[in-house]
């Protein structure tokens, strides 16, 4: 059992599937990997529309977002989540993307805020200790 | 203004970032959580506030999904608090309430906040109970709490809900156990979800089975509605039962209300008669002014005296 440090601030991760993929095997995969490292992960399902993936970190107030895509279609979906973010003032909140990104668009996607890309194959472990590394401190 | 106070306010003027932060508030820092409930408490009490609970592929989240539109219908806004459990072992937790209801996400009129127990026994989070008042003074007409898949222990419901909803469906097997065993005093209206399940009047036909053991008297019946969540049907009639039970709730608090009041006409007016009386009696027999004088010769002070004259006329 986990001992349950009364001043420990829970990481919340959305974990986000934007656009058309069908399947959502490998954001199952890492959404479980950081849940067993002592995270509290949202899910919300295939085929969300960039309005809603940060609408729905705005409401449940997430320290991290991890974007999942398989289509291709992320140079056109993710700068529109990261435009939103920044319109809604969610500013310090840490995004990683993963899935089918090829090499030559990641330094676009880093321009645009994406912090990581993790690749397919990547180890869940090392996503876990990215992301304990790198989720913003905050006081509220 | 203090970051807290700043929340507050933003929470008392509907703003979502700030009613996402004073949620993360009640969850995290106990000590900012009761500034700013202090600072919200006057506004609240004007929601309604309706538990779901049930046994785990009830169909909780999707009915959850179709009241909410039907609320929406309506012309009143909501808000939803989803809880799941906590891993005891890892003390982390997937939120996958969510799936079934991220199409009201976009509704400016609905606001769904995920939840975990944080390994709190009773079926919801200890920080659910501050959570339905930040969105009750948020303006939200309607909140509605999801509890984790419940057994017979999480009936912590009970203690945040003024309706609790107990979700069921056929073909879950033995659940009907919980039922008996603790859900089925905390259900002010059942559900029997899946209901176009051919085994489904059974299911029906069980619960009210359970609710003839139960022979005590009382005020409200839970009815048992069938619904199909999946569809939508049998949804605005479990809304009009909610409105039903809202309506007694008023009416029994009502009458407490009148029945306060007339007790303390009543005692008042008692009073009044018993002293009077007595009075007039001690002065027709002049042990009034006896008393008195020795009152202001110190010989006595007043509460012995009256003692002492009460004890005498009760003989």
């Amino acid at each position: 059992m986990q001992s349950e440090g009364k001043s420990e601030r829970k990481i919340r991760v959305l974990i986000a599937k934007p656009g058309l993929d069908s399947h959502d095997r490998g954001a199952k995969v890492v959404a479980r990997a950081l849940r067993d490292a002592g995270m509290e992960v949202i899910y919300t399902g295939l085929r969300q529309t960039p309005e809603q993936i940060v609408e729905t970190a705005l409401q449940e107030d997430v320290d991290v977002i991890g974007l999942s895509i398989l289509s291709g279609a992320h140079m056109a979906l993710f700068p529109r989540i990261m435009e939103l973010l920044k319109e809604k003032g969610l500013t310090d909140v840490l995004v990683f993307a993963g899935g089918i990104i090829p090499e030559e668009d990641i330094p676009e996607l880093k321009k645009i805020g994406i912090r990581e890309v993790f690749g397919p194959g990547t180890p869940t472990d090392k996503i876990v200790k990215y992301v304990l590394e790198n989720a913003p401190k905050r006081e509220h | 203004m203090s970051k807290v106070e700043e929340i507050a306010k933003g929470v008392l003027a509907g703003d979502k970032r700030s009613i996402a932060k004073a949620i993360t508030i009640v969850e995290n820092k106990p000590e900012e959580a009761q500034r700013l409930i202090a600072a919200i408490y006057p506004h609240t009490g004007k929601a309604h506030i309706i538990g779901l609970t049930g046994p785990g592929g009830a169909g909780k989240s999707t009915l959850i999904e179709k009241m909410v539109r039907e609320y929406r219908r309506r012309g009143k806004t909501v808000g939803v608090i989803a809880v799941d459990p906590t891993s005891p072992f890892t003390g982390g937790a997937f939120l996958g309430d969510r799936i079934r209801m991220q199409e009201l996400t976009m509704d400016e009129g609905v606001f769904i906040r995920s939840m975990a127990t944080r390994n709190n026994p009773g079926g919801i989070a200890k920080a659910t109970k501050d959570a339905v008042k930040i969105l009750d003074a948020a303006g939200k007409d309607v909140i509605i709490v999801e509890t984790v898949g419940a057994g017979q222990s999480e009936v912590d419901i009970v203690k945040v809900a003024q309706t609790v909803v107990v979700v069921h469906a056929p073909g879950l097997g033995d659940e009907i156990q919980a039922i008996k065993a603790g859900l089925m005093e905390i259900a002010d209206i059942f559900v029997v979800n899946k209901a176009d399940r051919e085994n489904a009047d059974k299911t029906v036909i069980d619960i009210q089975a359970v609710l003839q053991l139960d022979d005590r008297v009382k005020a409200w019946n839970p009815p048992i509605v069938k619904t199909v969540a999946v569809t939508g049907e049998g949804v605005p009639q479990l809304l009009d039962k909610i409105e039903e039970h809202r309506q007694f709730l008023q009416r029994e608090l009502l009458q407490k209300r009148s029945w306060e009041k007339a007790q303390a006409e009543l005692v008042e007016a008692i009073r009044d008669k018993v002293t009077s009386s007595i009075i007039e009696k001690l002065k027709r027999e002049k042990r009034f002014e006896k008393i008195l004088q020795q009152i202001v010769n110190r010989e006595i002070d007043p509460a012995t005296a009256a003692e002492k004259l009460l004890n005498q006329e009760m003989e």
